[in-house]
């Protein structure tokens, strides 16, 4: 028998987290001399009382459902894929290649063909891990650690060595081409006497990463492959039994996880900049693990977890601008979340069970 | 390359591989007792920050020192809460320790000394200073000998040596004290350990005290030793290449020593060449810099020999009731 009904494992256990985060980063922000409240309101204030401010909330959440549905994805598999970062930065060379080397006519066939190698190249970078997991027991975390450091080097080979335009001096490659340009919020939605999202970065890969969660949804509850994920998932002697190949799904998992991951960087790099720079994940693919904890592996909570921190994203950029608040409090928050909704979870659960059975015998 | 520049780089790779070496035998401690920790790096920053922080204030770079442990320490307590008394995911618990030191060092930074993140430079006693052993001087003269006494093994920071020294007395602690047996065996087999009556949760704390305390070392080392204060993300991924060593080193204190001193040298050789010419082929410095990396993936892998962790690690360890 359960010890919690369902809604309390997939609402209250999050949401009393999430509480405590909060209560530990608003004394963070006492302790540096700050009001947690005054923090708040410009927060809000900055990512959500302004269609502009929405622009940037949206693109950061764009960037986290991403690499949330990346992380969950393995999680279902029961695997912790950390390597989400680096499998962005490859997706980033891919859509690079493809924006710069074939003159498109036009961007929703660019963004057609950026897309698949977006993920290609992040699923691949995915593959050597996954490969090494299934086949040789290679603990898939370390190993994933080890991909991004490699991703950055190779990242930074090809930008310095290879892609950036003679005489320039930054890490980049050159401008993609305007073909390639994706429409953004504001060229979509802004009519000439109501400008909305006025010079923010939100575009068209919003939808495609709505898509991607529909898509999430019905690939691990509706397909065999995701059946079949999630069995190998719960207990991996249960589905070698039931015929399913560990080798297999462990591969497939972390292909779809690698090739979520690598999608992430249409956004920042064919949507925002319009060329691959050195940073162009912005730590998303850590974010994602936040993201994925939260949101309990589902879609509709990675959803609003993402939402969530893309407001946290632009509301830190707006405290960094006018307070005295760094934008690290971002990753303070980010730290407490991962800690209590992954690694302390522990700590919320055991005592709200012990209410609910409490509450239970009485009743019965 | 001439005699006077390879002591340069081997040096240097003496004091890139301390904080290595450092941090893969806390990690070795913790590992051994069954807690996986991926939390290495944040631990060695909380101490870099801790320690340049408290020496630029009292002008002690032993109360910085002190400061660092403590810093590196608590992180590890969050740590041992929620993978062995919660009974967490010990992965996630270490990435966010990893994030929660990244954030608070510099905000903290940010709030104390207002200069963008970083301490002010040390200066003077708040620095560990190098150590000129006996007689370097007279024996400078000596040919290979001398300049190799007075360059490479004389003229570090105290803390090089205590690095150094943590070796053999790691091996010692694992494999010749009762305490060191116990520590193995919780890693292997804990419900043995249990039967034994030995308490698992009060040694895998040990460990994890022990692992914060050479983390804080290897911490107060960047800041105070080898470089003149805290600057954001400092450790710049050693605590992720100390990791490396420990499973290139296949969990043993001696072999750590030789796998830190090898991504040292990478490390020391990268600085020193950027690019390097091998008679028509160029080494771009991006290959030196994800060399530790490939070899830990390879090692992994199990092409060469296999690394096989701990047996009981990053499980919790539930009593039966």
């Amino acid at each position: 028998m359960d010890k919690m009904p369902a809604w309390a494992d997939a609402v209250l256990v999050p949401l009393i987290s999430i509480l405590l985060a909060a209560i530990l980063s608003a004394l963070v922000i006492l302790a540096i001399g700050e009001s947690p409240l005054d923090a708040l309101n410009l927060m809000v204030e900055g990512a959500l009382m302004r269609s502009s401010g929405w622009g940037y909330t949206l693109y950061y959440t764009t960037n986290f459902i991403f690499t949330g549905l990346c992380v969950a994805v393995a999680f279902h598999a029961k695997m912790f894929n950390i390597g989400g970062e680096g499998q962005a930065m490859i997706g980033g060379l891919g859509v690079a290649l493809v924006c710069l080397f074939i003159p498109f006519p036009h961007w929703s066939i660019a963004l057609l063909v950026a897309t698949a190698a977006a993920a290609v190249f992040g699923a691949l970078w995915a593959l050597i891990p996954a490969y090494l997991q299934a086949k040789r027991g290679s603990h898939i975390v370390i190993t994933t650690i080890m991909f991004n450091f490699i991703a950055a080097a190779v990242l930074n080979y090809v930008l310095v060595n290879v892609l950036r335009p003679q005489g320039a001096m930054d890490p980049a490659t050159a401008t993609f081409p305007a073909a390639t340009h994706l429409p953004t919020f504001q060229e979509m939605f802004a009519t000439a006497d109501n400008p909305l999202f006025r010079g923010s970065p939100a575009n068209v890969t919003f939808f495609l990463a709505v898509l991607a969660c529909v898509g999430f949804w019905y690939l691990i509850w509706r397909t065999k492959l995701g059946y079949e994920i999630r069995a190998f998932g719960h207990s991996e002697s249960a589905a070698k039994y039931a015929g399913i190949s560990p080798v297999r799904i462990t591969i497939v998992a972390m292909l779809i996880s690698g090739g979520l991951a690598g999608m992430m960087a249409l956004n920042t790099t064919m949507g925002e900049a319009e060329r691959l720079v050195m940073n162009a994940t912005e730590g998303a693919g850590f974010i994602g693990i936040a993201v994925a904890l939260m949101g309990r592996s589902h879609p509709v909570g990675i959803f609003l977890a993402a939402l969530l921190f893309g407001f946290l994203y632009q509301g830190g950029a707006e405290l960094a601008l006018w307070t005295n608040i760094p934008r690290e409090l971002i990753t303070v928050i980010q730290a407490l979340v991962i800690l209590f909704t992954g690694a302390l979870d522990n700590m919320v659960r055991m005592p709200l069970e012990r209410i609910f059975l409490a509450t239970r015998r009485r009743n019965g | 390359m001439d005699f006077a520049t390879l002591l340069q780089v081997l040096d240097s790779t003496v004091r890139l591989a301390t904080p290595l070496l450092l941090a893969c035998l806390a990690g070795l401690f913790s590992e051994r007792s069954g807690i996986v920790d991926i939390g290495l790096e944040g631990k060695m920053l909380a101490a870099a920050f801790a320690s340049a922080a408290i020496a630029a204030v009292t002008g002690s770079v032993w109360l910085g020192l002190l400061a660092g442990v403590v810093a590196s320490t608590l992180m590890s307590g969050i740590h041992g809460l929620a993978s062995i008394t919660f009974r967490g995911n010990q992965l996630i618990s270490g990435v966010a320790i990893n994030f929660l030191a990244s954030g608070l060092t510099v905000l903290i930074a940010q709030d104390w000394f207002g200069q963008g993140g970083r301490t002010p430079s040390l200066m003077g006693s708040g620095r560990f200073e190098p150590i000129t052993l006996p007689f370097a001087q007279a024996l400078s003269g000596v040919p290979v000998i001398g300049p190799i006494y007075a360059e490479l093994i004389s003229g570090h920071s105290i803390l090089v040596y205590v690095a150094f020294l943590m070796v053999p007395l790691s091996w010692f602690v694992l494999y010749r004290t009762r305490f060191g047996l116990r520590l193995r065996a919780v890693g292997e087999a804990p419900e043995a350990v249990d039967t034994a009556g030995v308490s698992v949760v009060g040694l895998r704390y040990a460990a994890i005290v022990i692992c914060g305390v050479l983390c804080g070392l290897a911490g107060a080392y960047l800041a105070t030793g080898l470089q003149a204060g805290f600057v954001r993300e400092m450790t710049a991924g050693r605590g992720y290449i100390a990791l490396a060593a420990l499973i290139f080193a296949k969990w043993r204190p001696w072999y750590a020593l030789f796998a830190c001193l090898l991504f040292g040298l990478l490390q020391a050789v990268a600085l020193r060449f950027q690019n390097i010419d091998l008679g028509g082929i160029t080494i771009p410095v991006q290959v030196m810099d994800a060399l530790p990396y490939i070899l830990t993936v390879i090692i992994l892998a199990g092409f060469v020999g296999k690394a096989i962790p701990p047996r009981a690690s990053g499980e919790p360890y539930q009593k039966e009731r």
